[in-house]
């Protein structure tokens, strides 16, 4: 079998609502990815923990609470620490377009609004997870 | 039907298909099968011969008696119009406070408050997990201060409000009656709602804190505290608004949520309450989605289930524990980041949907809420809309119009018949908590919500603006904020506070509540008696936590 | 480097890990420095029926072992889908608080279109986390399908984990299956129906040839936190009958053999696939000009005269 890509999909912070996250996993699962899902209430420390333990090529962290300024920014400097920067940091949901700017200086490389279809988030990925 | 107009009808309808055999081959329809948002077959045309087996009475009634199909009330909208109820809270008490009394100058006539998530899990706001969340959803509660602040210069008694809070409803209900007592106004007065449906949460909403059995003790306890001491208090607000935006069908949102009703009613019982005792004061909470028709079938199947299930399986005697009364909001998540101005047409259609159904209560979505928390201006928007429909369409000015359709009598049988069903499968399971820990409704909301999407990717699902209709749109301006220094200002408040008030009567207070959640009183007095104390949300719910535990999600996807 | 050193890096574990999965350059060499190092791990196989709550059950031992101060990995494997040859691995949500503890190694794997067994690489994650210092290792399986049984050809312990509610499902189990088991959980004790359970469990253990191990059935709750004592007490004695009776230096061998035959199989169905006659033997095999076992032999020329690449 080809080597599938792994992806971490998760839910930071306190926001309970994971029907995105969900069909974002099983749109990356159809797709022929691996993907470990964490469930909800992550901190960005167990974020990364389990990107690093599951040697994941993306983490795609999917937020709708407005708290993304604090905690995207966060867990992109856990990666750094962990000399995790190469790993693909991408997201989705609820973030208003003036905040894009901000969190792609971050090193946030996509920000998935939404409305957006599945199959462009798998293209993002494909195209730009380092191989 | 009579016996000849009968005859004559169905070879009018024979000749009716053989014509469409020779219409569509020249002019096929623009679809083989045309499906309700729910993926529910709908058919070309119903007729009489599809409802030849209703009975005028008993199956659909009259609006204020039994099975209460065409309504909950005799006269409806006609006697007084439904509740128009924004849902609106956020960054701080002060500020929500002035968007109430900005709202309640603009007609609108009922108080719902958002919480922010850390007061919705029991966090205060200098807790490590609220970082970057206190204020973001809703307003940040910290203490009864922060609630006196909230509804400072408001007349608890002159207003019903509504608090969307669901593991900490007894604490916030606690502050709730602090602060009417210090208005002077006593609880027999107090009118409202708590929405305090934990079940949901665990299947669509996420805000959990105790695992179930704790919880359902919470629950029942303040159905017994209200029963006897906020009589005019709606103890429960059991929803099926999450789990249809979680990605649910009609029917999916009417039997899993009457199966959590069933849950709690059954959970009352086994506490020794009366049925008739609590079941009045019971309310629910439903979405008004897209597909016009459907929602109305829906609304009217679900008043009809809901009275049969609490006459017939659970023997209420009273009316009033029969009668399903309801709130709505306008389905969030079929609103579009793309072309924003859009979505108020989909409001104002939706709106349509839920007084046609014969709601009590509503809430309308703005036409920005796909970005942001809404600006006041399209909260205005979102509420004339109400107040448009109420007064300028006509259709508040008779009971239940849309009742004798043949598609709408057919659609509300099929809907209760199908809600039904996934009823009896979650009674087989054991009854609803059971389900949800073996994932059955999670998963089975899960695969409608990605049929949903994959629907929508295949073009098979028009989202206006969104796979059809897209035009290139500049970045959208004039959001609304909610900046971080909202949870510094929390932070400093709490600071305060914790050394002005009386720690060792806090403490006291406390350790009573310690033992009384370990025992089998009721939680409600030892509550109030802690918030009175300014014992902080947080403190008060770890003490919670430490005695029922803490709940641990399960993983369907 | 001592083991506590090694386990502290964690992604260096996790490369490794991949490398090996995935058969990428250099991942033999990694085999061959670690081979030597392992054979300290006490691998415990946690296998039973979807929704017995295995992961909770591997949340609570392993938090019971890592309060004893040992270093504990999880491997963690869900189906792959066979159409897609995506898949979703959600057990490490039931182990969330412990991901973070530096004690604590979870990694999730997919079978990855493993026609029946666990997967050379499942074999070889073992090794790689035994020898970075873990001290248990736990290897939780869907008790679904053949994964269920492989999982004793890699194991020391096998804890089957059953659940009250199930009803019919322990008649319907295959003798097969039970035999495999060396522990019992019946999970969820709180519900309805859990005696029940155990007496079945009991009454079906008693119809299988009589061995000199005899499994014990154990009650416990992974959510209230009870039975996980007299659980621990019941691997442990597992473990002490085994080392008494000198089964386990049998087991490991009958293990490392499963090792061997996993790699082979891989490399040989690699070679066989990537020979030029392949697809046409195929072809020829679907207009029934040749069966498959000539087919075979034709293949296995074909390795003896191959060298190595």
């Amino acid at each position: 079998m080809q080597r599938p890509i792994r992806v971490l999909v998760a839910k930071p912070g306190l926001d309970g609502h994971d029907r995105g996250a969900k069909v974002i996993a099983r749109a990356f699962r159809d797709a022929g990815m691996e993907v470990i899902y964490t469930g909800l209430r992550q901190t960005p420390e167990q974020i990364v923990a389990a990107a690093i333990q599951e040697d994941v090529e993306v983490v795609a962290v999917s937020i709708l609470s407005g708290a993304h300024s604090t905690l995207l920014p966060r867990i992109k400097e856990l990666l750094k620490e962990e000399n995790a920067d190469d790993m693909l940091f991408v997201a989705g949901g609820v973030i208003p377009d003036d905040d894009i700017a901000f969190l792609k200086e971050k090193g946030v490389a996509a920000v998935f609004t939404p409305g957006t279809p599945t199959t462009l988030a798998v293209e993002f990925i494909r195209e730009h997870v380092k191989r | 039907m009579k016996k000849e107009v009968e005859q004559a009808f169905r070879s009018a309808l024979e000749q009716y298909e053989q014509q469409i055999e020779r219409t569509t081959a020249r002019f096929p329809e623009r679809r083989d099968v045309f499906y309700s948002t729910s993926k529910a077959e709908v058919k070309r045309l119903y007729t009489p011969i599809d409802v030849e087996e209703i009975d005028p009475l008993e199956d659909i009634g009259l609006p204020g008696s039994y099975p209460f199909t065409r309504g909950v009330q005799p006269t409806m909208y006609r006697g007084r119009l439904w509740t128009m109820r924004m849902y609106a809270g956020f960054a701080t008490a002060e500020e929500s406070n002035k968007r109430y009394k900005f709202l309640l100058q603009q007609g609108q006539n009922g108080l719902s408050v958002a919480f922010d998530l850390p007061t919705q899990i029991g966090y205060d706001s200098d807790h490590v997990l609220a970082e970057g969340e206190v204020g973001k959803v809703g307003v940040a509660i910290d203490s009864l201060k922060d609630m006196e602040t909230l509804f400072d210069g408001i007349p608890l008694d002159k207003v019903s409000t509504s608090m969307t809070i669901n593991a900490p409803a007894s604490i916030l209900l606690a502050m709730y009656i602090a602060v009417a007592q210090k208005q002077g106004v006593s609880k027999d007065k107090l009118r409202g709602t708590i929405q305090n449906d934990i079940l949901k949460e665990y299947i669509a909403r996420g805000t959990y804190i105790f695992p179930t059995a704790p919880s359902m003790r919470l629950i029942t306890d303040i159905f017994a505290y209200c029963s006897k001491e906020v009589p005019s208090w709606n103890t429960i607000s059991i929803s099926g608004y999450h789990i249809r935006e979680a990605g649910s069908t009609a029917t999916q949102e009417v039997g899993f949520t009457l199966a959590n009703g069933i849950a709690y009613v059954e959970a009352a019982l086994a506490a020794g309450l009366d049925i008739d005792s609590f079941a009045p004061r019971l309310s629910f909470f439903f979405n008004a989605h897209n597909d016009l028709l459907e929602e109305v079938a829906k609304f009217r199947a679900a008043r009809r289930l809901w009275a049969r299930i609490m006459k017939e399986r659970f023997g209420a005697k009273n009316p009033k524990s029969m009668m399903m009364k309801f709130h709505t909001q306008t389905g969030g998540s079929t609103l579009t980041a793309q072309q924003t101005e859009n979505n108020i047409v989909r409001v104002a259609i939706q709106t349509l949907a839920a007084v046609l159904g014969g709601t009590q209560s509503l809430h309308t979505n703005s036409k920005d809420e796909a970005l942001a928390l809404p600006t006041e201006q399209s909260v205005q928007t979102a509420l004339r809309t109400q107040q448009i429909v109420a007064y300028e369409s006509g259709i508040a000015n008779t009971v239940d119009p849309l009742a004798g359709s043949y598609y709408i009598e057919a659609k509300t049988n099929q809907i209760e018949e199908e809600a039904m069903d996934y009823i009896s499968r979650i009674d087989d399971m054991g009854g609803a908590p059971r389900a949800i820990d073996a994932g059955f409704i999670q998963r089975e909301i899960m695969d409608a919500a990605y049929q949903y999407q994959l629907d929508i990717e295949k073009g098979d699902n028009i989202v206006v603006g969104v796979n059809k209709y897209q035009v290139k749109e500049p970045s959208p301006s004039g959001l609304l904020r909610v900046d971080l220094s909202v949870g510094d200002k929390q932070k400093e408040q709490l600071k305060a506070l914790r050394a002005e008030r009386d720690n060792q009567a806090v403490e006291r207070a406390l350790e009573k509540l310690r033992a009384v959640c370990r025992s089998d009183e009721n939680v409600m007095p030892v509550i109030i008696e802690a918030v009175k104390t300014y014992a902080t949300l947080g403190e008060i719910t770890d003490v919670m936590r430490d005695v029922f535990g803490e709940y641990r999600q399960s993983v369907i996807i | 480097m001592d083991r506590g050193k090694r386990w502290r890096e964690r992604r260096r574990i996790a490369k490794m890990i991949t490398a090996v999965e995935n058969a990428l350059p250099g991942h033999e060499q990694i085999l061959q420095e670690i081979y030597k190092k392992t054979g300290n791990a006490y691998v415990i196989g946690i296998t039973g029926p979807p929704g017995a709550g295995k992961s909770s059950l591997t949340d609570a031992l392993a938090r019971g072992y890592i309060e004893k101060g040992l270093r504990v990995g999880v491997i963690a494997i869900d189906p792959t889908s066979p159409f897609s040859g995506g898949s979703i691995l959600g057990d490490r949500i039931r182990m969330n608080e412990l991901s973070t503890h530096p004690q604590m190694f979870i990694r999730s794997m997919g079978t990855r279109g493993q026609l029946g067994g666990l997967s050379a690489a499942t074999h070889s994650a073992v090794m790689i986390l035994d020898a970075c210092g873990a001290d248990v290792l736990f290897i939780e399986t869907v008790g679904v399908g053949q994964s269920e049984i492989e999982i004793v050809k890699l194991a020391d312990t096998v804890l089957m984990v059953m659940v009250p509610g199930l009803g019919d499902d322990i008649q319907a189990m295959k003798a097969g299956i039970m035999e495999i088991g060396d522990v019992f959980a019946v999970n969820k004790k709180d519900l309805p129906g859990a005696d029940k359970t155990k007496i079945e469990l009991e009454a079906m253990l008693s119809f299988l040839p009589p061995k000199e191990w005899r499994p014990p059935v154990c009650m416990v709750s992974a959510m209230y936190k009870e039975g996980l004592e007299e659980l621990e007490v019941a691997i442990s004695e597992h473990r002490k009958f085994q080392a008494d009776h000198g089964r386990l230096e049998q087991r490991r061998m009958r293990n490392a053999q499963e090792a061997l035959l996993a790699i082979l199989r891989d490399k040989m169905v690699l070679r066989v696939k990537s020979d030029d006659r392949y697809e046409e033997l195929l072809q020829r095999m679907m207009e029934k000009t040749i069966d498959p076992y000539e087919a075979a032999r034709q293949l296995m020329e074909g390795l003896d005269s191959c060298s190595e690449d």
